[in-house]
């Protein structure tokens, strides 16, 4: 356990100490003040037409000018922060020698991988669960309404859901780093993979599919991003037209919001999903790492 | 522990795919002994310590140290081991301290007992004044030298007492090395590896009589006037095999060290010995005469 705990502080210190991660974190903050701040204008200059749920709201209105609603944009930045926290786990060491002299140490084997998934699976939760909590804050200030205790559950699961959806970026990042010795290799590989997956997928989805709608959402949910994006606006948006409600909906009834038990049951498949997802990676890095041969040059 | 070589391996093997870097090695270490291990490159010798240390898991065969199996019992073996690779690695970004506050931490220690060790090893390797500078820094001699803190902190006076002054404290040592000349200097058996055999194993003086004398002590000497007389009553001395005479030197092959014997027959044949020498093997002679070969 001592191991374990050694390599998990001190990888967390590296996280918080890295420019990378420094950078990465204001660039996400900026950004999602930014969001925040033209759908609380939004909200206030009363292009919504409803007034329930309106603190989730400003997680999910985007502007006039600027398109990319709060959501939108962490679906996009969590990913690029998963791999930023992973993609360099085990090849550097391996590369700078560490490896080796850490493993002649006398811990097991998976306390460094262990470790290592922690501590970043610790710095992605702080920096998901600030960055909603600080644009809650704003957001609370700026439209003056409170969040209902529904709405607070809500956020909670969303910040749950963004840090697994991150966990699963940063899993698959580790595996690269195991797979490849270059630390370039793993990092263009997953950047490869994120892109493929996030914007090839769904234009494949429907060029496959056609016009038939549930074809192509089951070939688009190969995404992660995809699986993501569905259980995170059935959060967020407790009235969205789920698939199981769309012929309600075109019946012209104004759809009735969900409780969250029954937005949490609509989700559920496709947060199974992501957490399997994760759960595989890291499976496979930790395989391979446990395996692996290890040697000083 | 009844006659358990400190390292111990039986029929070792590890292929890569269909290469055998390791074939069928079986070796034993006891306690004490400062052990070269020789060969060019790819003989297997890295490969041999990675499954030592259970950095690599062997193909087949065994592997034990102190009687534990590296695969099986890796902690155990880890405690007991240390290891410092020709190219030791540190976190560049970090300097000497917070480097050996990592290593402390990953073997347990307590913070206050490890900020103590620290300083006094540090001081050992006199790194004390570049404590607090990035390793980054460093040369790569300095990084060597803060490598060997790093071998075992509960042990490292005995290790560092060793490797200077070559006493023997029975602490175990295995040498893998090209530089041949501070092998011979320090070890007290080597072995030789090459494509993954172990081709011989011994101490350097043993090695060069089996390989260049034909298993013979040869004895070089340097007589006044020889006579025929002499070389008569030298050839007939128990386990001399062969005397040869060229001019005054008479290169004399037996099957054990017969100096004194030989000295006597001289005086008694009332001849004057200018010089006696018995032939020596250096290493270097041993290692060029096996990979002539192959």
């Amino acid at each position: 356990m001592s191991g374990l705990m050694a390599v998990f502080w001190k990888e967390l210190a590296d996280h918080f100490n890295s420019k990378r991660f420094i950078i990465l974190s204001l660039l996400v903050y900026l950004a999602g003040i930014a969001t925040i701040y033209i759908a609380a204008q939004n909200i206030r200059s009363g292009i919504t037409e409803t007034t329930q749920f309106i603190f989730l709201r400003l997680f999910t209105v985007s502007g006039e000018v600027q398109v990319f609603s709060f959501l939108f944009f962490l679906s996009f930045f969590i990913p690029i922060v998963g791999i930023a926290l992973g993609f360099d786990a085990v090849n550097s060491e391996r590369t700078s020698g560490n490896l080796s002299r850490i493993l002649s140490q006398p811990l097991y084997r998976d306390s460094v991988i262990n470790g290592k998934f922690l501590a970043g699976l610790i710095t992605l939760a702080i920096l998901v669960t600030s960055i909603v909590l600080l644009v809650a804050g704003m957001g609370l200030r700026m439209i003056g309404v409170p969040p209902v205790a529904e709405e607070i559950l809500r956020l909670i699961a969303f910040i749950i859901v963004s840090i697994i959806y991150g966990a699963f970026w940063m899993s698959l990042s580790v595996l690269f780093s195991v797979l490849f010795n270059r630390i370039a290799t793993a990092a263009l590989a997953s950047i490869a993979l994120w892109i493929f997956l996030f914007l090839f997928v769904p234009i494949i989805a429907q060029v496959v599919a056609g016009a038939n709608g549930e074809i192509a959402g089951a070939i688009s949910r190969i995404s992660p991003g995809v699986l993501y994006g569905e259980v995170t606006r059935v959060l967020l948006i407790p009235s969205h037209p789920t698939m199981f409600m769309i012929s309600m909906y075109y019946t012209g009834l104004e759809p009735n919001p969900l409780p969250f038990s029954q937005s949490l049951l609509i989700a559920w498949p496709q947060l199974t999903s992501l957490i399997g997802l994760t759960a595989l990676c890291f499976a496979i890095s930790y395989i391979k790492f446990m395996r692996e041969e290890i040697r000083s040059t | 522990m009844v006659n358990h070589g400190i390292i111990e391996t039986k029929e070792l093997v590890k292929n890569y795919g269909k290469f055998t870097a390791v074939d069928k090695l079986t070796l034993r270490v006891d306690e004490g002994e400062i052990f070269g291990f020789l060969g060019p490159n790819g003989a297997g010798k890295t490969t041999t310590i990675l499954m030592l240390l259970g950095l690599t898991e062997p193909t087949s065969g065994k592997a034990q140290i102190c009687g534990f199996d590296p695969t099986r019992e890796p902690l155990k073996v880890k405690r007991i081991t240390g290891y410092l690779p020709e190219k030791v690695g540190f976190y560049e970004d970090l300097t000497a301290r917070e480097n050996l506050d990592y290593t402390a931490a990953l073997n347990g220690l307590s913070q206050k007992v490890a900020s103590r060790k620290i300083d006094e090893l540090l001081d050992m390797v006199g790194l004390s004044e570049v404590a607090n500078h990035k390793v980054g820094t460093f040369s790569h001699g300095m990084k060597q030298r803060l490598g060997i803190t790093d071998i075992d902190p509960e042990g490292i006076e005995q290790v560092l007492a060793i490797i200077q002054n070559m006493a023997k404290q029975k602490v175990t040592i295995v040498l893998s090395s090209h530089q041949l000349h501070q092998v011979q200097k320090i070890c007290t058996r080597v072995g030789i590896m090459s494509k993954g055999h172990l081709v011989a194993e011994g101490s350097v003086d043993q090695l060069g009589r089996e390989k260049i004398g034909g298993g013979k002590f040869r004895i070089e000497i340097q007589v006044s006037e020889p006579t025929s007389k002499l070389v008569k009553s030298i050839n007939v001395i128990k386990g001399v095999t062969n005397v040869e005479s060229s001019g005054d030197m008479l290169l004399i092959s037996c099957e054990k060290d017969l100096r004194p014997q030989i000295a006597r027959t001289i005086v008694d044949n009332d001849c004057l010995l200018v010089q006696m020498k018995i032939e020596e093997y250096g290493l270097d002679d041993v290692y060029m005469k096996y990979f002539r070969e192959s």
